[in-house]
């Protein structure tokens, strides 16, 4: 079971059995045991967010202060210049949005080395309702000089993470979920590198760009495509937001051109806008869509029955494709141009 | 331990000229914070040119003392200081505002040589004063830290969240020192927002408290030294101050928080500070 988990390696039975909070905890504290310099910072989700795991195996190295998120992220900032690597844990609501300008000002302006694990991103943490959400935090830390934006599919690829983010320099924010989101990767050997998209499925008809929870779903809905609509779906994992990998982008414009994104977030600003911005500065046609959380605040009520509401379950992806693979747009010249 | 008199006279030549650096950068900058940026001065200049640990000529150096000025917007007072202490030219403070310039209104740690931690936006800076403070005490290492608060900056939740955690953690290798010169842009701190009873307020939050004149060198000198040895909790000093200090004009006069002076106002200033200095022109 979980506590027994040991290494680096998790197979799918122990990822499936812990959420990404707890992986993540894990691998922080095998990352502490290497790096005395590592410290962790909590306000009073050292259990919820798991960097209690880090806290139980270094008291010394670590700080719970309270319900007080920007003095959190002001301390973690002090303790990055006197030379330590802060891990900083709270929910992704309170990190973006009640701790904004510390994490703007004191980490990103000064650009330190602080290292911001944020869980309970979108609506993972759907019954609490929108004081607990964070549709907004992918828009905001995006906006941020310096900062690197990871959304890890699933726990494996959160433990990825982790561990490329100390070699990471600068500030980076790494959000995952809240639950027992079941995982897609099956083992951590598939190359991850920050600021690399992954190609999950090749596909030449259209493109899914996900990222967090929906990446599963997509590779489900890709599947169920190919065998019912005998659509050709390329699926990317575009984990890393920012720095984003353009050019992964650009080819699925050139060679798929349909593109269709799908990210647990405000379709205001996140995973759907990175990729707009880039489809539209490289002048071709492109059919496209975003889906995510549309500009309101979520319903309440668990995440699976949220994910289908909004169209982020395998279900509600298939709709979406359909949808787009019916679009029309205006094909330019070059339609068989090359990247 | 009382300053003598060759310490005393330095720090108050030193005071002079920064009162007048203060008042050249006002002018070459087209208008500064000089209202804060004076009643600061002597504080700084204590810190500085008696009481810190420092090494201009290696501002890097692992066991400095650290200072947080959390009153950003005292840039135009701290700059002057930094240059006469060695760790630029006091003439590259011409380039006060101006395009592209290292130095604007709140100093940026990552542009100006010898600051440890960009400030500006208040209420920032006891927190990472308390990080530095903490990872000190994790490396078993006895350099201190030092915070510059404002009064009116003591509005702001985040300098209370520091403070209680500040306690709570038993911090006593953190200096907090407030520039209580009663006044925010706005009016009197008691007219916007009231922080008293101030020394009060502390002490609730865990805080040993000493209130001295933060204009009379023996007085925060002997003030921080007494901090150095408290080792029951953290220490917070209310340096009792008038905004503008030094130029008459502006003394306790809530416009003068920020602005610009002409060749006849810069004048006056340089000959008020000469004044109040015993200085002969």
């Amino acid at each position: 079971m979980a506590e027994e988990v040991t290494g680096t390696t998790w197979t799918v039975y122990d990822a499936n059995s812990m959420t990404q909070a707890e992986i993540y905890g894990h691998v922080l504290c095998e990352l502490g045991e290497e790096n005395p310099d590592i410290v962790g910072l909590s306000a009073d989700l050292a259990k919820s967010t798991k960097i209690g795991l880090f806290g139980d195996r270094f008291p010394g190295r670590f700080f719970n202060v309270g319900i007080a998120e920007q003095n959190m992220f002001g301390v973690a900032a002090g303790l990055a210049k006197a030379g330590f690597l802060p891990f900083v844990s709270t929910m992704a609501a309170f990190t973006s949005m009640r701790a904004c300008e510390q994490v703007r000002t004191d980490i990103c302006y000064q650009n330190l080395d602080c290292k911001i694990i944020a869980t309970h991103g979108g609506i993972s943490f759907g019954t609490a309702g929108s004081t607990h959400n964070a549709t907004e935090d992918l828009a905001i830390m995006r906006a941020m000089p310096n900062m690197t934006v990871i959304v890890p599919a699933d726990g494996i690829e959160t433990a990825n993470a982790v561990r490329a983010c100390v070699n990471h320099p600068g500030p980076v924010y790494i959000r995952v979920g809240r639950g027992f989101e079941p995982t897609y990767y099956e083992t951590e050997d598939y190359g991850f590198e920050i600021g690399k998209a992954v190609e999950l499925t090749p596909g030449t008809d259209i493109t899914i760009i996900a990222c967090g929870v929906t990446v599963l779903q997509a590779a489900e809905a890709a599947r169920v495509l190919k065998e019912e609509d005998g659509l050709s779906v390329r699926v990317i994992n575009l984990h890393t937001i920012k720095p984003l990998d353009e050019a992964a982008i650009l080819r699925a414009v050139t060679e798929t051109r349909r593109i269709i994104t799908f990210e647990d977030h405000s379709v205001i600003g996140g995973l759907g806008t990175a990729v707009a911005d880039v489809i539209a500065a490289s002048g071709k046609g492109c059919a496209f869509e975003k889906v995510g959380i549309p500009d309101e605040f979520s319903l309440v009520g668990y995440p699976e029955d949220l994910y289908a509401h909004y169209k982020l379950d395998t279900n509600g992806i298939i709709d979406r494709v359909r949808a787009v693979m019916g679009k029309d747009f205006e094909e330019d010249e070059n339609w068989d141009d090359e990247v | 331990m009382a300053l003598t008199q060759t310490e005393l006279r330095k720090l108050e030549e030193l005071a002079w000229q920064v009162r007048r650096d203060i008042i050249d950068v006002t002018v070459w900058a087209g208008g500064a914070h000089i209202g804060g940026g004076l009643s600061m001065v002597d504080i700084l200049v204590s810190l500085y040119f008696h009481l810190l640990k420092v090494d201009p000529a290696n501002p890097e150096k692992p066991d400095r003392d650290r200072v947080v000025v959390s009153k950003g917007h005292g840039g135009v007072g701290y700059a002057p200081v930094l240059a006469r202490k060695g760790y630029f030219d006091f003439e590259t403070l011409k380039t006060f505002n101006q395009f592209n310039s290292p130095f604007g209104m709140h100093l940026d740690a990552r542009k100006v040589r010898g600051v440890d931690v960009s400030t500006g936006s208040l209420g920032h800076g006891l927190p990472m004063a308390l990080g530095l403070a903490l990872g000190a005490r994790l490396r078993n290492e006895s350099w201190y830290t030092y915070c510059l608060l404002g009064d009116g900056e003591c509005n702001e939740g985040t300098v209370w969240e520091a403070a209680m955690a500040a306690a709570h953690f038993k911090v006593t290798n953190l200096v907090t020192i407030v520039d209580r010169n009663r006044l925010m842009i706005d009016g009197n701190t008691e007219e916007v927002m009231g922080v008293e009873p101030f020394a009060d307020k502390w002490k609730a939050f865990g805080f040993i408290v000493k209130e001295i004149d933060g204009h009379d060198f023996n007085q925060i000198c002997q003030a921080v030294t007494e901090a150095h040895a408290e080792e029951r909790a953290p220490v917070l000093i209310i340096a009792n101050t008038k905004k503008g200090s030094g130029v008459d004009y502006m003394e306790d006069n809530v416009k003068w928080h920020y602005g610009s002076m002409d060749s006849t106002l810069a004048d006056q200033a340089r000959a008020s500070v000469d004044k109040r200095f015993n200085r002969a022109n």
